[in-house]
């Protein structure tokens, strides 16, 4: 059954995608606990984008349930859920070159909450003051180097208001520092209330944060639990962190 | 003295281009859209503004009250509804249907008009002219010219300074991430349709009060258009107009050689500017 309780923030059954002969997910489903971080892993090609698309509406799933906090959404285009409360950050930052670092704030936080753009003004500032690129703010989004970029996906998507916030591999390319500067970032986000769904191949910043790690490959579930467990199990070992990582 | 007068023509006749091309620019900024039939509604647009003013006896000028309007709904209504749906990764399936909307058009005016030409009488401003020193301009080209320049620059503002506009730039941007920020690119798209339309609705009443039309008068209002835009640079409103102008001043001076070479002279320049920069004068857009 799927699940209609506002408790579950999201919700997925049967989840299918194929393009053409290849199938990108096969019959995927998971389930986020309101207010809890789930993280997912796998190697390349495993599916685990084009289950953010299928969660976004960025992509019609071939046939699958899906619900964002009790509410059925499977009939929901790519606008109506980022207005539902899901938000994403790309893995490629695309910012609007064109744009402003400020206006490409303010047009998440205009659009994404349905606001007037006075009022959606707060929302930007706040956005792109919490992911540290306030000083940045008028520089056009075309000129910022690739790590300020990562923060603008970040300051984009929290600009909307999300209730559920997808991070697709944040903290690849990033120095230490950084990353834990990310890290902090992201569960102070996750303490606000937020439910995070984070791709990750960085594992060490992933196991700061979330509660649970889901496992995908071929674009199948192959396993979910706790990252302890999901860490020791001998399958996931093999398939993705290869032998000499079991002792770490 | 010959010279001066037709560089003094050419660049107010450069003002009519721009109208003619803003439009086109417009949209093809926010959406990448060719509109193969944005001529023929310029001259729609001119029929109309002729039966408002057969009917209500408004002065030609005023009738824009009902004109623009009705073209700006016509052209919310045409994209929402037709040509979003031929948008995507591929730029052909817009072309091939607005020129087909350009066939249905020019036919549809010829059942209902034939082939007569027509005019809008504006009165006592059709031939007042104003003095410049050793030269002479009409009044109806100067506040034709006057009007390109005030709409270019309010779709600058509107484009840099408000709201819609920055929504229009996501959109021109990237469509599908402005769709997941939750901008309904789908209206948008329409919103800029139905504004390019508001300009072609003021083309049309000022072609139509400044020279004889019929059915078929929009293809070359088009290509004027079109030259005027590739001039300028692509993505660029004031380019545009600078590619009227340029346009304009090329066939004033080519008539002055030889009535024949008006619009010879005009598409030589054109294409000797492709040839030298291919991307316009001050393109904007990669």
């Amino acid at each position: 059954m799927i699940e209609t309780s506002p408790a579950t923030a999201l919700h997925a059954i049967g989840l299918n995608k194929s393009y053409g002969a290849l199938a990108a997910t096969r019959d995927v489903s998971l389930s986020v606990p309101a207010g809890s971080a789930l993280g997912i892993i796998g190697p390349n090609g495993a599916g685990k984008t084009t289950l953010f698309n299928l969660i976004t509406g960025a992509v019609r799933a071939d046939s699958g349930e899906i619900t964002l906090f009790g509410e059925d959404i499977a009939r929901f285009d790519a606008r109506r859920r980022c207005l539902a409360g899901i938000a994403r950050s790309f893995q490629v930052p695309q910012p609007f070159t064109g744009l402003t670092t400020y206006e490409n704030a303010l047009i998440a936080a205009a659009f994404g909450r349905a606001l007037s753009e006075k009022a959606a003004r707060p929302h930007a500032r706040e956005a792109l003051e919490r992911v540290g690129l306030a000083r940045k703010a008028d520089m056009p989004a075309g000129n910022l180097t690739l790590l300020d970029r990562k923060r603008l996906e970040l300051a984009r998507a929290l600009a909307t208001g999300p209730r559920l916030l997808l991070l697709d591999e944040i903290a690849g390319g990033m120095t230490e520092a950084e990353c834990s500067e990310l890290v902090e970032l992201v569960r102070e986000i996750r303490d606000a209330g937020v439910t995070i769904v984070w791709i990750e191949h960085v594992l060490h910043a992933l196991l700061k944060v979330v509660d649970r790690i889901l496992v995908l490959d071929f674009g199948k579930v192959i396993a979910e639990g706790p990252p302890e467990t999901i860490l020791r199990d001998p399958h996931v070992t093999s398939i993705y962190l290869g032998p000499e990582e079991i002792q770490a | 003295m010959a010279y001066v007068d037709a560089i003094t023509q050419g660049i107010l006749l450069g003002g009519l281009y721009a109208l003619f091309a803003a439009g086109l620019s417009l949209i093809f900024g926010v959406m990448r859209l060719v509109n193969i039939a944005h001529g023929d509604f310029i001259v729609l647009g001119a029929y109309i503004a002729l039966v408002t003013v057969q009917t209500t006896g408004l002065h030609p000028f005023l009738s824009l009250i009902v004109v623009v309007p009705l073209m700006a709904g016509l052209g919310y209504a045409i994209q929402r509804w037709l040509l979003n749906r031929t948008l995507g990764p591929n730029l052909l399936p817009p072309i091939l249907v607005t020129f087909g909307l350009a066939v249905v058009i020019e036919n549809s005016l010829l059942m209902l008009f034939s082939t007569d030409n027509r005019r809008l009488a504006v009165g006592a401003i059709e031939t007042a002219s104003l003095s410049l020193g050793p030269i002479s301009v009409g009044w109806l080209p100067v506040s034709t010219f006057l009007v390109a320049v005030a709409l270019i620059a309010g779709l600058e503002l509107l484009f840099y300074r408000t709201a819609m506009g920055r929504a229009f730039r996501a959109t021109s941007d990237d469509s599908e991430i402005a769709r997941a920020m939750g901008v309904n690119t789908r209206h948008v798209h329409s919103i800029a349709m139905a504004i390019s339309f508001s300009v072609i609705a003021i083309a049309g009443v000022l072609l139509a009060a400044r020279s004889n039309f019929d059915p078929f008068s929009g293809p070359a209002r088009l290509i004027f258009g079109f030259e005027a835009v590739i001039i300028g640079g692509l993505g660029s409103l004031w380019g545009t107009l600078a590619g009227g102008i340029v346009l304009g001043v090329a066939q004033a001076l080519g008539a002055q050689i030889s009535p024949q070479m008006q619009f010879l002279a005009g598409h030589l320049v054109f294409f000797l500017i492709l040839a030298v920069r291919p991307r316009g004068l001050f393109p904007r857009m990669d």
